[in-house]
């Protein structure tokens, strides 16, 4: 039997997507926190990030490429429809990459402006990123009913990166940072129970596919699995920084490891209600396959790369664990 | 045609948009085997002067970096956004080139350059100085990718239809395609030369601000040094690529060289106001027989001329102006260094006008780049892929309105960046490169890891 390619590279372009959500995740909720701190602090958390904004940022053109080399027709489909919000995130993108290197040259108001500049940048690029997966999910239905539901997302992925950003904080920071990222890290936990809680509830009244999928009831116990298992691990980010806060001995990452879980479950969840649709509703994953010899050339090229590419990532994050001073990041 | 139509708008708002990325790679691709080397000097030497050097355009580097890395995300969307008839085309082919290039250099590149700006004081120094040369190849690869795509849109070769689709028969003639070899070695030579200008301007900028700085010195002749070894080498391959394409795509050497006519001993044009309406030139200054003599090495031989193409035929005004800037920088070029290698031999100290010369030169080399894709972009057109697609038939059904908006967007984000980045630039070169060291702990650490090498 051949390997089915199609879902070969379904898989392939999650994983991808979802290292990209979870890595340019953290470092954007880092910028959104700036206007939270004080121009000391905003230096280490700067430098928090600083050896790896741009490798996360790396796998969002792994995203897209496989997407664009997998399901041409769908890439061009998908980017043709949400024209706008992707021009929105690249510019928030590009700002904040360019803040990113500026505020560190920059002194007095040059540098107050470069901070605003990437805050705005982070915030801009992740309300973009939100409203496109809302319209994703949708299949790009018109009409304001989608729109405000898609703005509902925003909200939610928005509340998702500011957990993420402030629990990363807590393991990469020390001193009243960290005592200030401990309270950020609880409220944005609350923020995205608000939002998964609200997403869950629309997302099977927005979408036919999507509520026959989850509420079809032998298959539907099983399911139940997958929120459960959230909000376990929105309980244990909740407690480990409790512990902290309290300076009880708990593991620095744990908040972390906790948001990246939740995360992971709420992709399966929605890779479960999409698949196999690449546009919902309207492209099978099959359909919009690419001819199986660029597939081939591809996967060829990218099973002996991967490996590589995960050993020096974690080669880069070893190098970098610990603590941050708070220096300027240099 | 419209001047504002969706097709209009979104060559516009491509155009623009790769403009303003491959200024970045310009820089980088080369900058980065110039700090290896400034990196290697100080582990040599052991010398505080070549690792504050390293320190100066290290930042330089990030910052260009950083551009380049936004700026080429942009360019990841661009393609489906933009061109969506491109990629259902062509995807087959197309795909699996630029997927190679974020596997094999994207990668490797933004990793290591952490470890490279982040990592001196933590990382053997045998280490550091691999994170360097890595993050060097990993731009290197990443403009060979690119440009064998670009090139195989030139000149496509190896590509068979299958299943009704354009899919790769011999990925080898695919990469390899006729055209790649000189557009590699050109454009490479073209980032050394963009780079060596830079570092040879900026230091001319400090000298200016501050004539004692010895470091500021050494760097100008590094650069004024490189500049005069690529410049003629950057000649001779601009020759041997123009005679490489009229080989291949002669539509667009008639275009550059201004021919209208298919004809015998054609004269070379010198200067000209090619007239696109009027399929002439209303003015030109010509060397009788040249074209034929330097095409075709005699002087008597037929040249085809812009009518033996129609109606598939290039726009001739912007194709020949833009080869004169692109060759007129080269030749100035090629003079400056020049006078500077013979100034500055055995020791001299530079004076004031030659400082003042390469600070002017700075930005040179984006000149010529940009003049030469131009050339190389607009020569191709009508096709996106010569002989296989049409740019006209690529374009997606975008609106009017939401490509005005996204490309008022970039413009005015563009322009704030470019701004930002000259100024930052000129500043941190008027700074130089000893600052007061803010981390001495840090420094002796980073010197000990240097010396371990
Ligand atoms: C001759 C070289 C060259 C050319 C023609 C292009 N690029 Fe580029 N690109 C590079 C050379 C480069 C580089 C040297 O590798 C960069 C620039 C500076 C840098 O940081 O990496 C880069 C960065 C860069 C990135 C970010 C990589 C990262 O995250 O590290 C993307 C996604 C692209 N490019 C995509 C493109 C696309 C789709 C292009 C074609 C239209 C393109 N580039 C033209
Ligand atoms: C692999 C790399 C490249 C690809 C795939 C590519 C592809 C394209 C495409 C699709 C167009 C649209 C056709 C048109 O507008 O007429 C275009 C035009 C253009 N490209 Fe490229 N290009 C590449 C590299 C570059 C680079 C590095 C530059 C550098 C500045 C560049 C400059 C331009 C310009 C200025 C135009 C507009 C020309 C016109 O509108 O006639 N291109 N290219
Ligand atoms: C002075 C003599 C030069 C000659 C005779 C020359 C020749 C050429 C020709 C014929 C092309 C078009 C090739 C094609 O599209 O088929 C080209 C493109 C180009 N040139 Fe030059 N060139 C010269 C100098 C320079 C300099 C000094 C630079 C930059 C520093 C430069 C940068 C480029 C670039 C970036 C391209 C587009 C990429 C490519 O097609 O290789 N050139 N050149």
């Amino acid at each position: 039997m051949t390997p089915d390619l199609a879902l070969v590279f379904t898989v392939l372009m999650g994983l991808a997507i979802l290292a990209y959500v979870v890595l340019d995740g953290y470092d954007l909720g880092v910028g959104m926190l700036m206007p939270a701190a004080t121009e000391r602090e905003q230096d280490s958390m700067v430098a928090s990030i600083g050896p790896f904004w741009d490798a996360n940022e790396t796998w969002l053109a792994l995203g897209v490429g496989l997407l664009l080399v997998g399901f041409p027709q769908a890439y061009g489909m998908i980017l043709g429809a949400l024209y706008l919000p992707v021009a929105v995130m690249l510019i928030g993108l590009m700002f904040r990459g360019a803040a990113y290197e500026l505020r560190i040259k920059a002194e007095g108001w040059h540098r107050e402006l470069w901070n605003w500049l990437f805050w705005f940048g982070s915030f801009l690029a992740s309300l973009a990123q939100g409203l496109m997966l809302g319209r994703y999910i949708t299949g790009f239905e018109p009409g304001f009913g989608y729109l405000l539901f898609a703005v509902l997302v925003a909200g939610g992925l928005c509340g998702g990166y500011v957990l993420l950003g402030a629990t990363w904080l807590v393991m990469k920071t020390e001193g009243k940072l960290r005592r200030k990222a401990i309270g950020w890290a609880r409220w944005g936990l609350l923020w995205v129970a608000l939002g998964v809680a609200l997403v869950s509830v629309a997302t099977p009244a927005a979408s036919e596919t999507v509520r026959d999928k989850w509420f079809d009831f032998p298959r539907t116990l099983p399911l139940m699995l997958l929120p459960a298992a959230s909000v376990m691990a929105g309980i244990g980010v909740w407690r480990a920084s409790g512990r902290l806060k309290r300076g009880e001995h708990a593991p620095q990452w744990a908040p972390f490891a906790g948001a990246v879980a939740i995360y992971v479950l709420a992709f399966v969840g929605l890779a479960y209600s999409l698949f196999p649709y690449v546009v919902m509703d309207r492209l099978t994953i099959w359909e919009a396959a690419a001819h199986p010899s660029s597939l081939k050339a591809v996967l060829a090229v990218a099973l002996v790369v991967l490996p590589f590419i995960v050993a020096y990532t974690a080669f880069s994050y070893r190098v970098f664990w610990g603590k941050v001073g708070s220096g300027t990041g240099e | 045609m419209d001047p504002l139509d969706a097709v209009a708008l979104a060559r516009i708002q491509f155009g623009l948009n790769i403009a303003f990325h491959i200024l970045f790679p310009t820089i980088t691709i080369a900058l980065a085997w110039i700090l290896v080397y400034f990196r290697v000097r100080y582990a040599r030497t052991g010398d505080g002067g070549w690792l504050a050097t390293y320190r100066l355009w290290t930042k330089v580097f990030a910052l260009s970096f950083a551009m380049g890395v936004v700026s080429g995300i942009v360019m990841a969307f661009q393609f489906g956004a933009n061109w969506p008839g491109y990629m259902n085309k062509v995807g087959n082919i197309a795909g699996p080139l630029l997927a190679y290039e974020i596997l094999t250099a994207f990668f490797l590149e933004a990793t290591f350059l952490g470890v490279m700006l982040y990592g001196m004081n933590r990382v053997p120094g045998w280490m550091h100085l691999g994170a360097t040369v890595l993050v060097a190849i990993g731009t290197t690869i990443s403009a060979f990718w690119i440009l064998a795509l670009n090139s195989w849109m030139q000149t496509p070769l190896g590509h068979v239809v299958a299943d009704g689709q354009i899919v790769a028969g011999d990925w080898w003639q695919v990469i390899f395609n006729p055209s790649f070899p000189y557009r590699l070695v050109h454009m490479m030579l073209a980032s050394g030369l963009t780079a060596s200008f830079l570092v040879a301007g900026l230091s001319a900028w400090r000298l200016l601000q501050s004539a004692e700085d010895v470091a500021a010195e050494k760097t100008l002749r590094t650069g004024v040094g490189i500049a005069a070894l690529l410049v003629p080498l950057q000649i001779l391959i601009g020759d041997l690529h123009g005679l490489n394409t009229l080989e291949h795509q002669p539509a667009k050497i008639a275009a550059i060289e201004a021919i209208w006519k298919t004809e015998k001993a054609v004269p070379l044009v010198l200067l000209a106001i090619p007239n696109d309406e009027k399929r002439s030139n209303d003015f030109a200054l010509e060397i009788p027989k040249g074209a034929s003599l330097i095409l075709k090495h005699d002087p008597d031989a037929e040249l085809q001329g812009i009518d033996a193409f129609a109606p598939d035929t290039p726009p001739v005004a912007p194709v020949f102006f833009a080869f004169r800037v692109m060759v007129g920088t080269g030749l100035l070029m090629l003079l400056l260094s020049w006078t500077g290698v013979w100034t500055l031999r055995r020791g001299a100290r530079p004076p004031r006008w030659l400082l003042w010369a390469f600070a002017g030169f700075t930005f040179s080399g984006w000149v010529a780049t940009l003049a030469g894709w131009l050339v190389t972009e607009i020569g191709r057109q009508p096709w996106l892929v010569t002989g296989v697609l049409r740019t006209q038939d690529a374009a997606g059904a975008t609106s009017e309105a939401a490509l005005g908006a996204s490309l008022t967007g970039y413009v005015i984000t563009y322009g704030l960046m470019l701004g930002a980045y000259t100024v930052v630039l000129t500043h941190l070169a008027g700074q130089g490169s000893a600052p007061p060291e803010p981390n001495p702990a840090g420094a002796a650490a980073g010197a000990a890891a240097g010396a371990a090498v």
